[in-house]
């Protein structure tokens, strides 16, 4: 599935905004520490990138991903 | 159908639910307002006789078959009730389990394997599933059938004992990893119940129980229906024993 980083940029900052931080707070930059986004909530986005587009990220993915901007572009280019 | 209490919509899955303990639970559930999905692995007879009990008493259900051991039997039985009833999986009860009962030194390696894939791996591989859809819901509810013997030691029964105490373990890690999606995980801990798994048993054995007789599977049912309810939702991580005194 082909996706561009706009559309994945939009997606990841929604749903992470579903978990509490303001849309304003969730930059590239942002890191998921700094945004109170826990382990619980990079499963379900995760899963989120699942259904929408068929892209896994394994637990050992997951623990890589310390910026906002390292989740999309690990989505996009896993995407491709 | 109205979801009673405003739980979003959602179905329920009772694996091992063609007749005993597993069947009084789905029943049950059915009669609290859940579509019940009734899994079962060869009974199919068994299974198809409950869902018409239930829908004679104006529930909906499906039978859906799978060993639950299975690798893939998961993603095939969650996948089957959310296609069959169109709501995801909000309730899963697992209760599918069987026994090879021996003394530890003859139990083999096939026997001890056998009962932890049903009875422990299977119900780990459903959790793992119906935590996506009940994550994305805010809302769920799981119960683990275990039993006394994962509390308290029961001759002949290593297996078993191993497959029910890492259930309640199991279940208390999900409950303290998800609780805050609205999740509660419990165990029901069944003593000796009047079902064909405990046929076999000495009777003299009710002795050593408190209330001097074997509980019904109803009795258990009805513990699970209070846990999957709405008025259960501040209770998560328990062992609700079902044994008449037996643990206590």
């Amino acid at each position: 599935m082909s996706v561009t980083t706009e559309q994945v940029e939009g997606r990841v900052i929604e749903t992470l905004a579903s978990f509490g931080p303001d849309v304003s707070q969730i930059t590239r930059d942002a890191t998921f520490e700094e945004l109170d986004i826990d382990s619980l909530d990079l499963v379900e986005l995760a899963q989120v990138v699942e259904d929408d587009y068929g892209v896994i990220l394994k637990g050992e993915d997951m623990k890589e991903l310390k910026k906002v901007g390292d989740a999309i572009d690990l989505i996009v280019s896993r995407a491709e | 159908m109205p979801e009673p209490g405003g739980r979003p919509a959602g179905c329920a899955l009772v694996t091992g639910a063609s007749r005993g303990i597993g069947a009084a639970i789905a029943k049950s559930l059915a009669a609290d307002g859940w579509p019940v999905a009734v899994n079962y692995r060869s009974d199919g007879d068994g299974a198809a006789g409950v869902v018409a009990e239930i829908e004679q008493a104006g529930g909906s259900a499906v039978a859906l078959a799978a060993d639950v051991a299975g690798p893939d039997a998961a993603d095939g039985l969650l996948a089957g009730a959310e296609a069959h009833f169109g709501v995801p999986v909000l309730a899963l009860v697992n209760n599918a389990g069987i026994s090879a009962d021996n003394l530890i030194s003859m139990i083999s390696d096939d026997e001890w394997q056998s009962v932890l894939d049903t009875n422990l791996t299977g119900a780990f591989r459903l959790t793992r599933r119906a935590l996506k859809s009940m994550m994305r819901a805010r809302f769920g509810r799981i119960v683990n059938i275990s039993s006394v013997v994962g509390l308290r030691a029961n001759p002949g029964q290593a297996n078993y004992a191993a497959a029910k105490a890492g259930l309640i373990a199991m279940t208390r890690t999900v409950t303290v990893e998800v609780a805050r999606r609205g999740i509660t995980a419990n165990t029901v801990a069944p003593g000796w119940i009047d079902t064909d798994m405990t046929a076999g048993v000495e009777s003299g054995l009710s002795v050593n129980i408190p209330a001097r007789r074997p509980g019904t599977p109803e009795e258990v049912a009805a513990c699970v229906s209070f846990l999957a309810s709405d008025a259960a939702g501040y209770v998560n991580g328990a062992v609700l024993t079902v044994d008449g005194g037996l643990a206590a």
